[in-house]
């Protein structure tokens, strides 16, 4: 399926795969992560400057870690690779953000984070995007996630219909100022510090 | 209504009073029914067939779509319903003017279908009440026979019977609709996925 070849002058590269399409897999150690992908963002030759996609893969053996995997493309060159970071289970799932390399990475890393749990340290602003941000229920596409959730149906109707949909707006974009009593406390300061968008001054008479 | 007495002549009939402005309240409602279109999925597709020209449901007086729930009468809730939408249904139906009927439209909405899964309401008679399920995947016609039967139901109502007057739902102190073990027993799963366990 796969065939190793030799590892890449990539920093931090541990070995490196061809997948059957044919696209260079390179395995990356996860400290050394932010350096690989600067190096290959940054060095002529390489230029990889498009961040495609985040995703994570965890095996149905447990024994296996889990994967984050980042699909890098060079519009220049026109040549893809894919870089592979592994998280042993016994370690914190953690990995450090590239959000500082590529700013789409803002979303497709919190939605690893909603789906899988891993963190990623330097992330400007890590919460869920897919599940509501008071979800309680854990990491849905984990493989130890119950299909149909660990909650009773009721027990998720009655949360659920508890979710003020108000919340997931902005300050500036609620009509109604008074709503933001309603906004949970976290949420309220990160909104007021104007992590979604700078709150303006009132005009000055 | 019926003819009573000595007619003499066809031209007038007697009827109860109440069954008369019944008629008269009930058919002007079922045949000018405004949908407020709620469409999460492909049944919205179906919908939107349904809508133009080729089945045209403004045939049976649903002329004009309302985008709005505050000018609707009825909520076609088109396709599967997630967990995240649960809270703003609920809450385009509180706004939605008396009187107000839901169909659902399809087995996803009506059952969660196929997806019996974390992520997905179980039907959502657990969030509003519906009058009419379409049930599997309607093609145009099954919506349409849906919207007759609500003409048909709607016809069935009355303004003095408290009994069939439908009367405002609210939510109770825990924000249900229903007791939650009604919750947990119309969420069962069905079909294939019976034999499967909830932590499966």
């Amino acid at each position: 399926m796969t065939a190793a070849t030799s590892v890449p002058p990539v920093p931090g590269a541990l070995r490196s795969e061809v997948a059957r399409d044919g696209e260079t897999v390179v395995f990356v150690a996860k400290e050394r992560l932010l350096e690989a992908m600067r190096w290959l963002k940054e060095t002529p030759g390489q230029e990889f400057d498009y961040l495609v996609d985040v995703t994570a893969v965890e095996f149905r053996d447990r024994e296996r870690p889990l994967q984050v995997v980042y699909f890098l493309r060079s519009l220049q060159r026109k040549a893809d690779v894919r870089v592979k970071v592994e998280l042993p289970a016994s370690e914190e799932l953690a990995v450090d953000s590239v959000y500082s390399l590529w700013r789409g990475a803002d979303w497709l890393e919190r939605e690893v984070f909603d789906m899988f749990g891993v963190t990623f340290r330097g992330h400007p602003d890590l919460r869920r995007i897919l599940m509501w941000e008071t979800y309680a229920e854990g990491y849905p596409l984990r493989k130890s996630f119950p299909l149909r959730g660990r909650f009773s149906r009721a027990e998720q109707v009655r949360q659920a219909l508890n979710v003020n949909p108000e919340a997931n707006y902005s300050l500036e974009e609620l009509s109604i100022a008074d709503a933001a009593g309603d906004l949970p406390d976290d949420m309220r300061e990160r909104l007021q510090r104007g992590e979604r968008g700078v709150i303006p001054d009132p005009p000055a008479r | 209504m019926k003819h009573v007495g000595e007619v003499k002549s066809s031209n007038y009939l007697l009827a109860k009073f109440e069954n008369l402005v019944d008629w008269a309240v009930n058919s002007s409602r079922a045949n000018s029914l405004w949908p407020m279109p709620f469409g999460t999925a492909c049944c919205a597709i179906e919908f939107m067939a349904t809508a133009a020209s080729r089945f045209d449901f403004a045939r049976f007086g649903m002329e004009r779509q309302a985008f709005s729930p505050r000018q609707a009468d009825v909520l076609i809730c088109a396709g599967r319903l997630p967990f995240k939408l649960a809270p703003v249904i609920r809450r385009i139906y509180d706004q939605m003017p008396q009187p107000k009927w839901v169909i659902s439209m399809g087995a996803c909405a009506s059952t969660g279908g196929v997806f019996d899964n974390y992520a997905m309401v179980q039907g959502i008679d657990t969030i509003v009440p519906v009058d009419v399920y379409v049930p599997g995947c309607p093609p145009p016609e099954g919506l349409l026979y849906g919207v007759l039967l609500l003409h048909k139901k709607i016809k069935g109502e009355s303004l003095f019977d408290a009994v069939k007057r439908r009367d405002e739902q609210p939510l109770d102190e825990k924000g249900l609709r229903l007791p939650p073990e009604t919750i947990d027993e119309i969420s069962e799963p069905f079909g294939n996925s019976v034999h499967q366990f909830r932590s499966s």
